[in-house]
C-alpha cells in the first residue's frame, strides 16, 4: 500500500501495437510503446491501481502504479577480467623492456 | 479535448515546433530544394565572442588540452620508424554535466530563458539530457528529458539509466519509453502540454555553441604548442559535434583536417526491440552517423543545423572492442578514466596517428564523464549477460550484436574508411527527391555546399538519378 505523498513510478501504454508507426521493424511492432514517469502520489493506492501523480516539474499525470519508492540500482557490473589484462598489456608494451 | 492520437499529434508537428523553438524556419527556405544555412546560423544573433560569454556564465568551456604522451609512445611502438603523431585530447568531461554537450545546451537554455519560456523539453538518452538538466537548474527553468530507455522486457541500457539518474539528480523530470521512433510524438505532446521550449539538439543555438570548442582548440594549440594541429578527430553521431567543431576551427582560420569517427554497428537496426540491448554503444555509432550524414533533416526541427557532410574531410569507423580497449588504455597509461562513447575518436586517432610523421599533431576533441552504468566494466558486463561473445582477438572479426573482440595487441586497432562519395550520392538523392527535372543552378550550388563537392560531381550524380 502506497500513501498519498509517497514518491512512486507509474506506467502507461502510449501506443498499442495497432496504433504504432507503420515503418517499424516487425519485432518492435509486436509490442506497445510503453512509458514510465515518477512523481508524488496524490491518493493512497495499491500497486496496479490507476493513480494520479505530480511530477518534478509540477505536471499532473496519471498511470498504473508500478513501483513504490523507486531507486537506481545500476552499478559497475561483475568482474570482466579482460579489462585487467588490457591494462597489464599496454603497460608492458609501453614501459616494459624489449626482451 | 485535443486529439492526442499519434497521427493527430504528428499532423500538428510544424505548428508545435514553430511555437517551441522561437524561430521561424520558413524564412530560410530558398525557392528550389535548398535553404540558406548561413542565414539560419546567423539568426541566433550571437557572435562567437558572445557565445563564449554566455558559456562563461554557465562555467562551460576553457577545458584542458592534454597531451597523451604515453599513448603516443604506444602508438609509435605500433608504427613505422619516424611515424606516430603526438596525440592530444580536449578534456570536455570537465564541463559541468560532464561532456561537450554542455556547450550545446547552455545556449539553448539561455535562449529559452531570454524568450520567457518557463521550462525546456528535450528528447535524448544521452549526455545532452544531463547538460540541459544542468543548465536548466542554473537558469531556474523546469526541465523534462524524454528517453528511449527500455526494451519490451523492461531491461534498460545501463548507460541510459545512468543518464536518467543524473538528470533526476539535477532536478529534471525524466520520461522513459520503450524502443521506437514514436518517442517524437511523446515529446511533441509534452511540449504542447507544458508550453516549454524545445531544446532540440539540432537548432542553430546548439550547434553554434559547439563552435567555441573548435575555436579553443586552435587557440590552445597556438599558445601551448606554437602551431596549429594537423588533424582533429570528432566522434560522430547526429553530426553536431563535428559540424560545430569544424565551424569553430574555420572561424579561427585553422586548416586542420576534420575526420569523423563512429563505432561500427552495421547490421543492427536502431528501431529494433530485440537488438536494442545488443549494442554496447548508445551514441557515436554508425546507426546515427551514417543516416544523419545522408539526410540531416531527419531530426526534430525542420532544418538541422548539424550538417557534417559539409565539413568532413574523411569518415572512419572503429569497432566496439577497439573503443573499449582504448578506454582502458587511457586509464592505464594516462590516468584518465572516461566514458567509452566519447573515446570513439580516440580509438581512431590512435590508429590515424600511426600514419602521420612524429612531428605532426592529432587532437581528439572531447572526453565524456564516466560512472556506474557508463563505464567499460558495466558495459562489457552487460554485453556478456546479453549473450555477446567477448574475447581477445583481431577486431576485424567482430560482428556487431554478436561479438566484441578486444584487440589482442594494440597494433591490431584499425580504422575503416566510409566511402564519402557514396554518402554524398545518397545525400544528393535524398535532397533532390522528385525534383530532378526542376533543378536550377542555385540548387546545384546548394548541393555542392551540402556535400562539399564539385559542380561536376553534383551534376554527374543528378544525371544518374
Ligand atoms: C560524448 C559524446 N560524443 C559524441 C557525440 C556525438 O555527437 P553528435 O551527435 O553531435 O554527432 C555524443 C552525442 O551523443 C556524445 O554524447
Amino acid at each position: 500500500m502506497a500513501k498519498k505523498g509517497d514518491w512512486v513510478q507509474v506506467h502507461n501504454i502510449v501506443l498499442t501495437p495497432e496504433e504504432r508507426s507503420a515503418s517499424l521493424p516487425e519485432d518492435t511492432k509486436k509490442h506497445p510503446l510503453e512509458m514510465w514517469v515518477k512523481g508524488w502520489l496524490q491518493e493512497d493506492a495499491e500497486l496496479g491501481d490507476e493513480v494520479e501523480i505530480i511530477t518534478r516539474t509540477g505536471r499532473h499525470t496519471t498511470g498504473k502504479l508500478v513501483k513504490e519508492a523507486p531507486y537506481f540500482e545500476h552499478n559497475f557490473g561483475v568482474l570482466v577480467p579482460e579489462v585487467l589484462k588490457i591494462g597489464d598489456m599496454v603497460r608492458e608494451i609501453t614501459f616494459g623492456g624489449n626482451e | 479535448m485535443m486529439d492526442n492520437s499519434y497521427s493527430a499529434i504528428m499532423a500538428r508537428k510544424n505548428e508545435i515546433i514553430r511555437n517551441s523553438v522561437g524561430m521561424d524556419y520558413t524564412k530560410f527556405e530558398l525557392p528550389g530544394i535548398g535553404f540558406d544555412y548561413e542565414a539560419m546560423m546567423a539568426a541566433t544573433g550571437y557572435t562567437l565572442e558572445e557565445l563564449q560569454r554566455v558559456q562563461a556564465l554557465f562555467s562551460v568551456g576553457n577545458t584542458p588540452l592534454i597531451e597523451l604522451k604515453n599513448l603516443t609512445t604506444l602508438a609509435r611502438k605500433c608504427a613505422k620508424p619516424g611515424f606516430g603523431a603526438r596525440i592530444f585530447i580536449k578534456d570536455e568531461a570537465t564541463n559541468p554535466s560532464g561532456s561537450f554537450k554542455a556547450r550545446r545546451s547552455c545556449t539553448s537554455v539561455y535562449q529559452a530563458k531570454k524568450q520567457g519560456y518557463k521550462g525546456v523539453v528535450t528528447a535524448t538518452s544521452g549526455n545532452y539530457g544531463a547538460a540541459v538538466a544542468c543548465h536548466a537548474a542554473m537558469a531556474g527553468l523546469k526541465c523534462i528529458v524524454v528517453q528511449e530507455c527500455y526494451d519490451s522486457r523492461g531491461v534498460g541500457q545501463p548507460e541510459i539509466i545512468e543518464k536518467a539518474r543524473k538528470c533526476e539528480a539535477l532536478g529534471a523530470e525524466v520520461v522513459q519509453l520503450t524502443v521506437g521512433p514514436e518517442l517524437f510524438s511523446t515529446v511533441l505532446r509534452l511540449i504542447e502540454e507544458t508550453g516549454y521550449f524545445n531544446a532540440s539538439l539540432y537548432t542553430p543555438f546548439g550547434i553554434a555553441g559547439v563552435e567555441t570548442l573548435g575555436y579553443e582548440i586552435a587557440q590552445q594549440f597556438r599558445s601551448k604548442i606554437g602551431k596549429d594541429p594537423d588533424v582533429v578527430v570528432c566522434t560522430n553521431a547526429g553530426g553536431g559535434n563535428l559540424t560545430g567543431t569544424a565551424r569553430g576551427l574555420r572561424k579561427a582560420n585553422c586548416n586542420a583536417k576534420v575526420i569523423g569517427a563512429s563505432v561500427n554497428l552495421t547490421g543492427l537496426h536502431m528501431a529494433s526491440d530485440e537488438q536494442f540491448n545488443k549494442k554496447s554503444f548508445t551514441t557515436g555509432h554508425t546507426g546515427f552517423g551514417v543516416p544523419f550524414s545522408v539526410n540531416p533533416d531527419r531530426s526534430d526541427v525542420p532544418r538541422s543545423a548539424a550538417r557534417p557532410l559539409r565539413y568532413m574531410d574523411r569518415y572512419v569507423t572503429v569497432t566496439q572492442g577497439s573503443v573499449f580497449f582504448i578506454t582502458e588504455t587511457l586509464a592505464s597509461l594516462e590516468g584518465l578514466e572516461k566514458g567509452p562513447a566519447g573515446n570513439t575518436a580516440l580509438a581512431a586517432a590512435f590508429r590515424l596517428a600511426q600514419d602521420m610523421p612524429e612531428d605532426q599533431c592529432i587532437v581528439v576533441q572531447e572526453t565524456e564523464y564516466t560512472g556506474a552504468g557508463k563505464h567499460i566494466n558495466p558495459q562489457l558486463s552487460f554485453a556478456r549477460q546479453n549473450g555477446i561473445d567477448i574475447h581477445f582477438g583481431d577486431p576485424k572479426d567482430e560482428i556487431p550484436g554478436k561479438s566484441i573482440i578486444l584487440p589482442s595487441h594494440p597494433s591490431l586497432i584499425q580504422v575503416t574508411d566510409v566511402d564519402l562519395d557514396h554518402v554524398r550520392r545518397s545525400n544528393i538523392k535524398a535532397q533532390v527527391g522528385a525534383h530532378k527535372d526542376e533543378l536550377t543552378d542555385a540548387d546545384i550550388r546548394y548541393l555542392m555546399e551540402e556535400t562539399n563537392s564539385s559542380e561536376e560531381f553534383v551534376r554527374g550524380v543528378v544525371a544518374s538519378l
